[in-house]
């Protein structure tokens, strides 16, 4: 049978690769991508503890839903800034974006 | 081996490996690919679990809405010819020693806890009954009741915010 560990195993994957890429890959977009593959592991995560934990609740499920409605709403918004920098600056690179350090 | 099993197991694999091979790829429009298939495999754990309706809202939203925007926003932008994206394996090598160090932690604290040793394990996905009862009508009953467990204030809060993520979506990227 599938024990939640398995499940949480998987989510702590996602999770892990989503910070390594968030570290370490240089270009914007693909920055974007790594953010989110971490929200998607904490919705998992939501789902997860709902279903095997409370499963007379609906919390986690409605708390994944409206998670899933926000990161569609944040990474509208980001490509569009990122869009906008490209037209800028030609590039969106993050070693590149330099006009807005202190 | 049910086939629940084997359908957690071909998931567990799909997702694993993709989620490696996402930020692991050189270029930006195969990590796009890759994490399609993330998402999919997520709706697919979902869907293993009895949350019919949120593995459709994960595969309508995720996989059919923000990842083609991904994909035309990798093509408009020069994100698809991207190479120098390992090109300093010094920065590199932060990155794989938090990883590694903080998965290894996880799986360690996991499996020393003793929080889930009641739990059941995940069985069939069974038609749910009463206050667990999952059903789309119940789902529309909660997001738009106001009472203990009703969810309009949210709800109400996700519309304007999607209406302000419009017009901001507008304003930022217009031409000037």
């Amino acid at each position: 049978m599938i024990q939640i560990e398995y499940i949480l195993l998987i989510s702590a994957v996602m999770m892990f690769a989503g910070i390594f890429g968030f570290l370490t890959r240089r270009s914007t977009l693909a920055v974007l991508l790594s953010i989110e593959l971490m929200l998607n592991s904490a919705d998992i995560n939501f789902a997860v503890f709902n279903r095997m934990l409370y499963p007379d609740g609906h919390e986690g499920y409605f708390f994944a839903l409206f998670a899933i409605a926000i990161a569609a709403a944040e990474s509208a918004i980001a490509i569009a800034i990122m869009i906008n920098i490209y037209r800028m600056l030609k590039n969106i690179s993050v070693d590149k974006l330099q006009k807005m350090k202190w | 081996m049910d086939s629940q099993n084997i359908m957690f197991v071909i998931l567990a694999v799909i997702i694993v490996l993709s989620s490696i091979a996402t930020v692991l790829t050189k270029s930006i429009i195969r990590a796009a690919t890759y994490l399609l298939f993330v998402l999919l495999g997520t709706a697919g754990l979902y869907f293993l679990m009895g949350y019919t309706f949120l593995g459709a809202v994960q595969t309508m939203v995720y996989a059919g809405g923000i990842i083609v925007l991904y994909v035309f926003a990798i093509l408009l932008t020069d994100g698809a010819k991207d190479q120098a994206a390992h090109k300093k394996m010094k920065d590199a090598s932060w990155g794989v020693v938090i990883g590694l160090v903080g998965f290894l932690t996880f799986v360690f604290v996991l499996f020393k806890q003793e929080l889930f040793k009641g739990i059941a394990a995940l069985g069939a996905p069974t038609e749910p009954t009463g206050a667990a009862n999952n059903s789309i009508d119940q789902i529309g009953h909660f997001m738009l009741s106001t009472g203990e467990e009703g969810y309009l204030l949210p709800f109400e809060a996700v519309s304007i915010l999607l209406l302000a993520c419009i017009v901001a979506g507008l304003l930022i990227a217009r031409k000037r």
